[in-house]
């Protein structure tokens, strides 16, 4: 009933196609790139450790993913960081 | 000399081979001279879509193996006299053939013809290997369904790989009722998604199975929509500027407009 409802209103967003493309988008991003999600944790794995040389990161906080906009697949990190490492300020100074 | 084209999908029952029987009979009907070749050995199903099963004494198999000519092993079609099958051997799987042999095959043919097609069974394997050998040209048919739009996705990547760019599309079994109400992915959508070139839209229709019931192809039936888009695409591949039908209609009002021949 919801659904019919919204298609009267033209609320595509609901319909079933929309749903079928997004999903297709998504799984397309993995198969294309052939990034296995294990490839992606092991990823994970090297990125603390280099990244733990400069900077306290939260290792739990961190997230990596492919992202695919405009025929174009991008690996983006969110890597949220708690404080810098003094020694490595220090040393560059 | 000819032009050897496969027909792929990765995924089985979007509707290879009655595909590849109506473009085969679309281009014989038109003027050129066809050969299919039913490349899913094991599995072989074109000779009966085509009507030919009774006709069947030698095989793929068979001549790839040195046991007969190609020539002796082509089955000649009952309606036309320019469109012949190379049917697919039942009892050997699709390692009984390489692709070097199909290669090799392939282009003693297309010496023949002007179309060779190659009906390619489902999946990545060996089979799909084979059938691609020796083609020149790739068409890739598929469903508005998230499994055979993925399917297709992979397919074309692995066409990329082996030097068979530019790889074709034909969708098929579109439902415009459902593209309408936002139920089935639009054919903008599935050409958004996979990037590729649009060869033709066939129509979702009931006519299809009545004809492969008897063996006939819906192409030569010029009442039915679904053989107007495989005539639509026939004349696309032999070269023509054909523009996209409009799956619209169906209503009562555009049955009479056809029938008076406005359209």
């Amino acid at each position: 009933m919801l659904d019919f409802i919204n298609r009267i209103f033209g609320r595509e967003s609901s319909s079933s196609k929309n749903v079928a493309k997004e999903r297709l988008r998504l799984v397309l991003v993995h198969d294309r790139a052939g990034v296995s999600p294990e490839l992606l944790e092991s990823l994970k794995a090297d990125l603390i450790n280099v990244i733990s040389n400069y900077m306290e990161i939260d290792k739990d906080g961190l997230e990596v993913s492919l992202d695919s906009s405009e025929n174009q697949v991008a690996l983006v990190a969110n890597i949220p960081v708690k404080k810098m490492k003094r020694k490595f300020q220090t040393e560059s100074a | 000399m000819g032009e050897v084209i496969v027909v792929t999908s990765g995924k089985g029952g979007v509707g290879k081979t009655t595909t590849s029987a109506n473009l085969g009979a679309g281009l014989a009907s038109a003027g050129s001279r066809v050969c299919l070749i039913d490349a899913d050995i094991g599995l072989r199903n074109l000779d009966v879509v085509m009507g030919l099963e009774n006709r069947i004494v030698y095989d793929l198999v068979d001549v790839t193996s040195g046991n007969c000519s190609f020539r002796k092993a082509l089955i000649k079609d009952k309606r036309f006299d320019n469109l012949f099958l190379m049917p697919a051997a039942q009892t050997k799987d699709k390692t009984a053939v390489n692709p070097a042999q199909m290669e090799a095959l392939c282009s003693e043919i297309k010496d023949d013809f002007d179309y060779v097609l190659i009906d390619c069974p489902a999946g990545i394997e060996q089979g799909f290997r084979n059938a691609i050998a020796g083609a020149d040209q790739a068409v890739v048919v598929t469903t508005p369904e998230v499994s055979a739009v993925r399917d297709a996705d992979r397919i074309i990547g692995l066409l990329e790989k082996e030097d068979l760019r530019e790889p074709k599309l034909i969708v098929n079994r579109m439902r415009h009722q459902m593209v309408k109400h936002g139920d089935m992915m639009s054919i903008d959508d599935i050409i958004e998604i996979l990037a590729i070139d649009l060869l033709g839209v066939v129509p979702e229709d009931e006519l299809v199975v009545v004809s492969t019931n008897r063996g006939e192809m819906v192409v030569l039936n010029n009442n039915s929509k679904s053989g107007q888009a495989y005539r639509n695409i026939v004349r696309r591949i032999r070269g023509e500027d054909v523009p996209m039908m409009n799956l619209e209609d169906s209503g009562l009002f555009d049955k009479i407009r056809r029938i008076i021949g406005l359209k």
